[in-house]
């Protein structure tokens, strides 16, 4: 039994390890195809990503571009996790960073405090809005794919609402914004050349520890992921399935108004109307693609930082410019339809295997039968 | 614990890693040609054949391509771009060795003036934005004149009375055609209605989405307005389509002479005039600076008096009123009518 045991942990290992591979490989072949397509050289475009990707400016530079997106990720698996879709990361991200970036600029206190008070109302704001969404599903049930996306659209029209002169906004040339957060309040960067890294590149590792450790090591994590599972066996084991979900909307509001963060708090210093929208979205693509696991959507953060820097130089040298936006869009499904192949032959695997002991079990046993007849 | 430390431990050496690498890995702004390689245009979402903001700046650079034999190289704005894209973006061009380099859309205004710090020999220009820098021409344009202008063609031409305003993002720039169409619609005459409305409240896919301009259009031509004026951009293209379908309705186009405009050849015979916005000779003249040695600086505004915005007569729709218009337009030159920027 024990030697059948290790036998069955080297499959498990080898069609982990198959997943990612067969996907990669089918990534690439369909990415060479379409370059190929539009009449280009794929093998040269691949030369070129790497070459200008692996340049120490484009490695500043993806890793900084990455910060957001692994926010984002992490606050749309938190609600994966549980079965709940948070499409609305977008929305609560940017009311969120909105209503930090009002308070930042209106606040003039020394960085040790104003940048905790910027982050917790950045996440506060964030919680509320994802918040509005798991009173609905639980009081009303309303299904959060649709609140979510409707406060979205929402949150679009309360920030326009307020962006503008005569409320919460100055103008500046053609673009309203909010009040700059004064220099005190900005979040320190890490000096490296010829760019800094972020430092709220901090933020999003302090984040993916907590994601690890909350979800995978505490009861509460084990509820939240129970209810995923099994909604009516997570109750009937004593786990009051809409707390579960308000806490885990909350949760994942909370950390989707940090989303804004490294934006607000390390590049723009206040919330105009050039603010990135539309990261709430990558994030659920980079959770998908990363299966909700903190390291694997902290690379899948960096390959989309990657495939976005090296994109524009792919334009540069008169590719089509949507080659990387279909790249990121094969990379996902191949990712996707490549664990569900995998997974599905691993419980064929597994079937056969436990049909075969069972036989073998109940050959032995009827020649043990026989054996005590004859006897 | 194991799992711990050994998470502990591959983050540390993956964080030490890139540090490492990007501590001494080459920088590719080190690596460029320093050979003057002709212009380097980056436009805004919507991209060249928008038929009509960024397709007025492309006119620009034809020109100077067949007249000055300059090379132009293009690269084009997605959507929901971050600031750190538009950087990249124009230091790639300006680092091959563009010059100018030329940003079309107030949203390059940031990015424009920070890296042309970057690159103190190279000359940068920005269509829409004003210039912080030493060696950045801001190009600036006054919309709300030429808004003013076609407000009055369309109060002219209406017979239900009723005219309306699409709007692609509800900013600051595009408020300013706003302002200046409404106006001269009611000072022609007050008791026209005029409906407003924008596409998006902030998103930049206003500019680049004529599916929901067309059933904006819809909606308003059902209400009874027959002159739609859009300043949308690319989404301009679905209203005049959906106006071209109603007899006796009128488009008003923008920043592009519309009527001439290849990709709407099928629906010009509804496109009574449009706001030009003469990006074109902004930008050929930025060029041509560039060109002889002379590089243009600083702010630079096109009014209705330099002819840096105007008023289209293609299709010959507007020759009964011309001079009507022609007599307003003195007016406003003359400063007896002000036009405000700002509804």
């Amino acid at each position: 039994m024990s030697r059948f045991r290790s036998k069955f942990d080297g499959y498990k290992l080898l069609l982990a390890l198959a997943a990612p591979a067969l996907a990669l490989i089918a990534a690439f072949l369909l990415s060479s195809l379409v370059i190929a397509a539009t009449g280009k050289d794929p093998l040269h475009a691949f030369a070129v990503m790497i070459d200008f990707g692996s340049k120490s400016d484009s490695q500043v530079w993806i890793i900084n571009k990455a910060i957001p997106y692994y926010l984002s990720a992490a606050a749309v698996a938190i609600g994966f996790r549980m079965n709940l879709f948070n499409i609305g990361v977008d929305g609560q991200y940017r009311v969120a960073a909105f209503f930090a970036a009002v308070v930042g600029g209106a606040l003039s206190l020394p960085g040790i405090l104003q940048i905790p008070v910027i982050i917790i109302v950045a996440m506060a704001v964030g919680a509320i809005w994802a918040g509005i969404a798991g009173v609905l599903k639980t009081t009303r049930g309303v299904s959060e794919v649709i609140t979510t996306i409707m406060l979205n659209s929402i949150a679009g029209s309360l920030i326009g609402y307020f962006l503008s002169e005569d409320r919460l906004a100055v103008k500046d040339g053609n673009l309203f914004h909010t009040p700059n957060i004064p220099a005190a309040g900005h979040f320190f960067t890490i000096p490296t050349d010829p760019k800094p890294i972020y430092g709220t590149v901090l933020i999003a590792v302090v984040i993916g520890l907590a994601y690890w450790f909350v979800l995978g090591r505490t009861r509460f994590g084990f509820d939240l992921r129970a209810v995923g599972r099994s909604e009516s066996a997570a109750s009937a084991s004593g786990v009051s399935v809409k707390r579960m979900v308000v806490t885990s909307m909350l949760l994942s509001g909370a950390v989707a108004g940090l989303v804004g963060m490294p934006t607000l708090l390390n590049e723009s210093y206040n919330y105009g109307t050039d603010f990135p929208a539309g990261v709430g979205f990558t994030g659920i693509a980079i959770a998908l693609l990363g299966r909700n696991h903190p390291i694997g959507m902290a690379l899948a953060a960096l390959l989309w930082g990657f495939l976005e820097r090296t994109g524009i130089q792919l334009e540069f040298e008169e590719y089509a410019q949507e080659v990387v936006g279909v790249m990121q869009g094969v990379i996902v499904l191949s990712v996707v339809i490549a664990y569900e192949i995998v997974r599905r032959y691993g419980l064929r695997m597994q079937q056969r295997k436990v049909g075969e002991e069972l036989s073998a079990r109940a050959r032995t046993d009827a020649n043990d039968d026989t054996a005590e007849v004859s006897a | 614990m194991r799992r711990v430390t050994k998470l502990a431990a591959a983050v540390t050496a993956t964080a030490a890693l890139a540090v490492t690498a990007t501590a001494c890995g080459e920088s590719s702004t080190e690596s460029g040609g320093k050979k003057n390689k002709g212009v380097g245009l980056a436009f805004d979402v919507g991209g060249r054949d928008d038929h009509s903001f960024n397709e007025a700046a492309a006119a620009g650079t034809d020109k100077a391509e067949k007249k000055l034999g300059v090379k132009t190289k293009e690269m084009t704005a997605g959507n929901n771009e971050t600031e750190a894209t538009r950087e990249q973006r124009l230091t790639s061009l300006a680092k091959a060795g563009y010059n100018p380099v030329i940003g079309v859309g107030f949203n390059y205004g940031k990015s424009i003036n920070k890296i042309a710090k970057d690159f103190p020999d190279t000359t940068f220009g920005v269509v829409d934005s004003g210039s912080a820098a030493k060696n950045v021409s801001g190009m600036t344009f006054a919309e709300h004149e030429a808004s003013y202008l076609v407000g009055v063609a369309a109060a002219k031409k209406t017979k239900s009375k009723k005219v309306s305003f699409i709007g692609g993002v509800d900013n600051a720039l595009i408020q300013k055609f706003e302002a200046g169409y409404v106006k001269g619609v009611k000072d022609t005459d007050p008791k026209i209605k005029v409906e407003t409305d924008y596409l998006y409240k902030e998103s930049d896919k206003g500019f680049n989405d004529p599916a929901r301009a067309k059933d904006m259009a819809k909606g308003m031509l059902s209400r009874g307005n027959d002159v739609i004026y859009s300043a949308a951009g690319q989404s301009g293209a679905g209203s005049i389509e959906e106006v071209s379908k109603v007899k006796g309705s009128w488009a008003i186009g923008v920043d592009s002479d519309q009527y001439r405009q290849k990709g709407l050849e099928k629906y010009r015979d509804a496109i009574l005039t449009s706001a030009v916005k003469n990006v074109d000779v902004a930008v050929y003249e930025l060029i041509k600076s560039v060109k002889d040695g002379k590089p243009l600086t600083g702010n630079q505004t096109f009014s209705l008096k330099e002819q840096g915005v105007s008023v289209s007569t293609s299709g010959g729709f507007i020759d009964d009123i011309q001079s009507d218009l022609d007599k307003v337009s003195k007016d406003i030159t003359a400063g007896k009518i002000k036009v405000p920027s700002k509804p």
